[in-house]
């Protein structure tokens, strides 16, 4: 077990981003957050919290559970229990900002984009993620990264956040190792 | 991800069903709600899918809410009744089910009038099969929309003594609700003439938790919850009640008498309501009726029902129902 952002680390990137969002589309009142469970919802209330303390904006705050939208539910093998979605405002016309802890795949972003148009028709998405860690299935990429991380396919990378945590962190395992 | 067991392939009843089953349902049933909220009413996990609703005794409301609950999650919905189908050209209950299989037919709801009839077709073919209410023996989705609907209202069913009122002994509901409910740590009050309770029951062979009180009044004092169950007129030719009058004065639930219970303690109903028999109508659309709530929930449950059923462990094994040659 490696770590790849200490607790300061975790904090720079967040305060970052939370700028990157702002410079990126200038139209703060359109801006929302959307995170996606179960660490991105925690980050998209973080990242609410440093653009209010930056521009003085209380940007909408949204939590998306992607299971329903998961590609892969008949072949997981166990049941994978639907958590509640809160999504308290329209997306139509606004710039959707979807975050989540860790890029891999592409598939749970692919799950997002599916259910977010269910809500509406945003006038645009973006994507924020902590960690970027490659190995993409299918043709997505982040706007806005903490920090870009090679990896092997079977390494395990694992953001911890001090709301569901108890400490802020990313740590890595390396295939095969121990532990 | 937190992720949870669900091993069940069909719905039959809930009385061999654990306190954590039932709360992964109600679990479930939450987010289902959410969906039945949004512009879009329609979430994709069970696309190719199909659903067949085979209810060969009356029904509109259970039809229509697993209807809904069918095609806002993706499925493909078939829907046929006895009447107007081949089983009144006399086909057996097992050839029907095992046609409408070979169809393609995952999942299968059924209604029947012989308790026991959603048993005998679960053992026999390999769609999974949930009961929609079989004779007088259950309606577990009853039971567990009676359960979301009180834990919501009351937080949680545990320390919570509930009423069933009215005709227990032809009520499927009752027995569903009682099975549902008591794991979940209720209490349940049975109320109504002795005529109408399972004579089994009367004798002190009332299942645990159950407690039998024949005069309404005194089984809602205190009382956290009140379900009414319907007067099934249609059963009533053996002269079990004196008279629909006599029954509405002793029986029937009048502002009066819910005030009796807790503060704000709801009154549900299963539907179709005899309103004016069993309930009186200001009380079936006064402040403390959840029954409009109960329909929409209704369908939130069968959702969370069919998404596990179609997506759990049973349904990943493999298990797809099996195809063409199976008629031949």
């Amino acid at each position: 077990m490696a770590t790849l952002l200490g607790t300061d680390d975790v904090r720079r990137a967040i305060a970052r981003i939370a700028h990157e969002i702002v410079e990126r589309d200038r139209d703060l009142p359109g801006i929302a957050l959307i995170g996606i469970r179960s660490r991105g919802d925690v980050l998209a209330a973080r990242l609410r919290d440093a653009i209010r303390a930056n521009e003085g904006v209380e940007v909408p705050l949204g939590l998306l559970d992607i299971t329903l939208y998961r590609d892969d539910l008949t072949r997981i093998g166990y049941t994978a229990q639907v958590k509640e979605t809160r999504i308290p405002f329209s997306v139509d016309g606004r710039t959707v900002v979807l975050v989540d802890d860790v890029l891999f795949t592409g598939r749970t972003v692919r799950a997002a984009l599916d259910a977010l148009t269910d809500y509406g028709r945003p006038r645009a998405i973006r994507l924020a993620v902590l960690v970027d860690r490659g190995h993409r299935e299918l043709p997505i990429r982040a706007d806005f990264v903490g920090k870009n991380v090679p990896t092997a396919l079977g390494d395990d990378v694992r953001v911890r956040l001090a709301e569901a945590d108890g400490l802020d962190c990313v740590e890595i395992s390396k295939a095969g190792g121990a532990a | 991800m937190s992720d949870v067991s669900w091993s069940r392939r069909h719905v039959l009843a809930a009385d061999d069903w654990t306190k954590e089953e039932i709360e992964l349902v109600l679990d479930t049933t939450q987010p289902m709600l959410e969906v039945l909220s949004r512009p879009i009413r329609r979430a994709p996990p069970l696309r190719g899918r199909t659903v067949i609703l085979y209810f060969s005794e009356a029904s509109t409301r259970t039809r229509v809410s697993f209807e809904i609950a069918a095609k806002t999650l993706s499925a493909d919905v078939v829907s046929i009744s006895a009447s107007g189908s081949s089983v009144e050209k006399g086909e057996s209950l097992l050839d029907t089910v095992r046609t409408l299989e070979a169809l393609g037919g995952d999942i299968v709801v059924m209604r029947h009038a012989s308790s026991g009839a959603p048993y005998f077709v679960a053992q026999r073919c390999n769609a999974a099969v949930i009961n929609a209410g079989d004779g007088w023996h259950a309606h577990p989705t009853q039971g567990l929309l009676d359960a979301y609907t009180l834990r919501r209202a009351l937080g949680s069913l545990d320390g919570r003594r509930i009423v069933i009122a009215g005709d227990v002994l032809h009520s499927r509901v009752a027995r569903s609700d009682i099975e549902t409910f008591v794991p979940l740590g209720a209490r349940v009050t049975l109320s109504g003439p002795p005529t109408l309770m399972p004579p089994a029951w009367l004798r002190g062979g009332a299942p645990k938790g159950v407690e039998l009180e024949p005069d309404l009044d005194r089984a809602l004092d205190g009382a956290d919850a009140v379900i009414a169950l319907r007067l099934q007129r249609e059963r009533q030719d053996a002269g079990l009640i004196p008279s629909l009058r006599e029954y509405t004065r002793v029986w029937g639930l009048t502002e009066g008498r819910v005030a009796r219970m807790r503060d704000g303690a709801p009154v549900l109903h299963p539907g179709p309501m005899n309103e004016g028999i069993e309930i009186e109508p200001a009380v079936a659309h006064g402040p403390r009726s959840l029954i409009e709530s109960q329909v929409t929930n209704g369908v939130a449950v069968r959702m969370a029902l069919l998404y596990l059923v179609a997506t759990g462990e049973a349904a990943s094994a493999g298990e797809r129902a099996p195809s063409l040659e199976a008629v031949a």
